[in-house]
C-alpha cells in the first residue's frame, strides 16, 4: 500500500498540521512515512500545501505531481491540484469559499461542510479534524487509536485537554462526508 | 529496548544527533534553509544535559573559526549554514584542512550563484568535492537521501572525521533538510573526557605536559620543500580515504540497461523515476552516491561495460556528470539533466529525459 496525498488550502487552516497528525499516524502503526511542506517566503493568508505520504515499502519522492488523494480547501488549491488526481483517485473538498466545484468525471468527489461544522461545534480550529475525518472515513488508511497516538505525539501537552474534541472533530467528518 | 522512532525535520535530525553522537560544540549562524538546526540546538539546551555547547556566533566566519579553535583541542566541533554562507566560510575550512583537524560541516544547499533563491539545489557539488577554498584538499563529503541518514550521517561525519583528521561535509538541500520522515534515534552517548581526548587525540592542544613536547596547530610553513612534503602526505591520506570510504547503494541494477546516477535528494526523484519506467517495461536502474568525495567511480565504470548509458540527475546546471564521465571512462554514453536555482525536476522530466537524450539519443 503507498498513499500519496496533497492537502492544500490557506495559511493558518491547519494544512501542515493536519499532514503531520497524519504523518504520525502511519507512524504509530509501523508505516514509512514523508511529510513535505510547499515552503518559500510564503505569509499568513496566502496558499499552503503538504504532501504526505503513507506506505508500507519504502518512499521514493516526496516531490510528486500525481496523487492518489487530493483534499482541497480553497479555489486556488482547486484550479491547481484538481488535474493532478489520478485517475480513479479521490478528491475531498470543503466547498466554503469554493466557487467553481471540480469537474471531472474520472474521480471519485467528496465533500465535506467542515467550515460549518466546526462552527456548530463551537471551535473553529478544529477545522482540519474534520477534514481528517471526513478523508479517513472514505480512506481509513490508518485506524483512529493511531490517529489519538499521532494527535498526541503532535500537540503540545498543554493543549491535551483538547484529545476529546479532536476526537469528536473526526468522528463529525466522518459523520457527515458526502459522495458527490 | 523498544525502538525511539521520531517523525522528524532533516535539520531537527541533524542537530539531535549531534546531541546524541556527545558532541562538544556547535556553532552557526541561522540562514534559510537550514535555521532549524540551530533553533532545534537551542530549544533542547544540551549544555544544561551533556554541557555540549551551543552559539550563535557573530557571523558564519566566526562561526568556522571557532569551529577551528575547538576542533585544535581536539573536540568534537560542528557547524552548518547554507551555500552562500558556506561561501563565507571557506576560509577557515582551508585552514582546517591544512592544519589536519576534524570536524563537521553541514551545508543545507539553496539555488545559486550569490544569494540565489531559498529553494533546494545541488549546485555547491563542485565547491563540496574539489576543495571550496584556496589550496590542495579535499573534503570528505557525505550525501544523506533521507531523514534518517541525515541523523546517521553525524556519527559517520565524526568518526570519519577523527579517523583521517580531515574536515567532513554532510551536503544536503532543501528539501531533505525540510521534510519530515520517521527517524530511528541511537542512544545517548557519553561526551569524552578530557583524559579520553588526551588519548585519542595526542597532537591536540590540551595542555602541555612535562612529558612530551609542544604540540603546535597550524597552517603556516615557509619552507616550500616541507609544505611540499606536507602536500604529498594529504594526498597520501586522500588516496587511502579513495580505497576504503568510497560508499554508493545499488538499486535494481542487476538486470539494468540503463542508469540514473543521483545522490541526495535527487536520488529519491529517481526512485519515482525508475519505478514509472519500469513500468513501462524500460529496465532502469540507480547508482546513488553516498559519498560524493570518495567518488565510486569503481562501480561506475564496471557498470559501463554491461549498460547502454548513463543519465546523471542533479539540480545544477552539471557538476556531478563530470565525475561520471571520467569514471565511465567513454565506455557508455553519458548524459546530464537538471532543473536549476531552486527548480526541482518531478519524476516524469526525468522519465522524458532518459528516453530523448539516452533512449533515443
Amino acid at each position: 500500500m503507498t498513499e500519496e496525498i496533497i492537502i492544500a488550502g490557506f495559511g493558518g487552516q491547519g494544512v501542515l498540521s493536519m499532514g503531520k497528525i497524519l504523518a504520525y499516524s502511519g507512524l504509530m502503526q509501523g508505516q514509512e512515512v514523508a511529510w513535505m511542506p510547499s515552503y518559500g517566503p510564503e505569509m499568513r493568508g496566502g496558499t499552503s500545501n503538504v504532501t504526505v505520504i503513507i506506505s508500507d515499502d519504502r518512499i521514493s519522492s516526496p516531490i510528486l505531481t500525481q496523487y492518489d488523494t487530493a483534499i482541497i480547501l480553497n479555489q486556488q488549491s482547486m484550479d491547481k491540484f484538481e488535474s493532478m488526481v489520478k485517475p480513479r483517485g479521490m478528491l475531498l473538498f470543503d466547498p466554503n469559499g469554493i466557487i467553481h466545484h471540480p469537474q471531472r468525471k474520472d474521480i471519485n468527489i467528496y465533500k465535506i461542510d467542515a467550515t460549518e461544522l466546526a462552527a456548530e461545534m463551537g471551535n473553529v480550529k478544529i477545522f482540519n479534524m474534520v477534514i481528517l475525518g471526513a478523508y479517513l472515513k472514505i480512506k481509513p488508511i490508518v485506524k483512529l487509536e493511531n490517529v489519538i497516538k499521532g494527535l498526541k505525539k503532535s500537540i503540545p501537552e498543554r493543549n491535551h485537554k483538547l484529545l476529546p474534541l479532536n476526537e469528536q472533530a473526526i468522528n463529525k467528518g466522518m459523520e457527515k462526508v458526502v459522495k458527490i | 529496548m523498544e525502538k525511539e522512532l521520531r517523525l522528524m525535520k532533516g535539520n531537527e535530525a541533524i542537530a539531535e544527533a549531534a546531541i546524541r553522537s556527545g558532541a562538544d560544540a556547535y556553532f552557526g549562524y541561522p540562514i534559510t534553509p537550514q535555521s532549524e538546526v540551530i533553533e532545534y540546538l537551542m530549544l533542547q539546551k544540551p549544555y544544561e544535559t551533556t554541557g555540549m555547547v551551543v552559539l550563535q556566533a557573530e557571523s558564519e566566519v566566526a562561526a568556522i573559526n571557532m569551529v577551528y579553535g575547538a576542533a585544535a583541542c581536539g573536540r568534537m566541533a560542528m557547524t552548518s549554514s547554507s551555500s552562500p554562507g558556506i561561501s563565507l566560510k571557506q576560509e577557515g575550512i582551508s585552514y582546517i584542512a591544512g592544519a589536519e583537524l576534524p570536524c563537521l560541516i553541514l551545508n543545507v544547499v539553496r539555488g545559486g550563484p550569490g544569494l540565489g533563491t531559498i529553494q533546494p539545489s545541488q549546485s555547491d557539488y563542485f565547491q563540496s568535492t574539489k576543495g571550496g577554498g584556496h589550496g590542495d584538499y579535499r573534503l570528505i563529503v557525505l550525501a544523506p537521501a533521507s531523514v534518517q541518514e541525515m541523523f546517521d550521517f553525524v556519527e559517520l561525519g565524526f568518526d570519519l572525521a577523527f579517523k583521517y583528521r580531515n574536515p567532513v561535509m554532510i551536503q544536503s538541500d532543501g528539501i531533505i533538510g525540510q521534510m519530515m520522515e520517521k527517524v530511528e534515534l541511537g542512544p545517548q552517548k557519553p561526551r569524552r573526557k578530557p583524559e579520553d581526548i588526551a588519548k585519542q587525540c595526542p597532537w591536540a592542544t590540551t595542555g602541555k605536559p612535562v612529558t612530551r613536547g609542544h604540540n603546535i596547530i597550524t597552517s603556516l610553513d615557509l619552507v616550500a620543500a616541507n609544505q611540499e612534503k606536507f602536500n604529498l602526505k594529504l594526498i597520501e591520506k586522500y588516496k587511502t580515504i579513495r580505497e576504503k570510504e568510497v560508499r554508493y547503494e545499488l538499486i535494481n541494477c542487476d538486470d539494468a540497461e540503463y542508469i540514473l546516477v543521483a545522490y541526495g535528494s535527487s536520488a529519491r526523484l529517481c526512485m519515482k523515476a525508475m519505478d514509472l519506467l519500469r513500468a513501462k517495461g524500460i529496465k532502469v536502474g540507480i547508482v546513488r552516491l553516498i559519498t560524493l568525495f570518495p567518488f565510486p567511480s569503481k562501480i561506475l565504470n564496471e557498470l559501463a561495460g554491461k549498460v547502454k548509458g548513463f543519465l546523471a540527475v542533479e539540480m545544477s546546471a552539471g557538476q556531478m556528470v563530470e565525475d561520471v564521465e571520467l569514471a565511465v571512462k567513454c565506455k557508455a554514453p553519458v548524459e546530464h539533466f537538471g532543473r536549476l536555482g531552486g527548480m526541482i525536476p518531478s519524476p516524469e522530466e526525468i522519465v522524458e529525459a532518459l528516453e530523448q537524450k539516452i533512449i533515443g539519443g
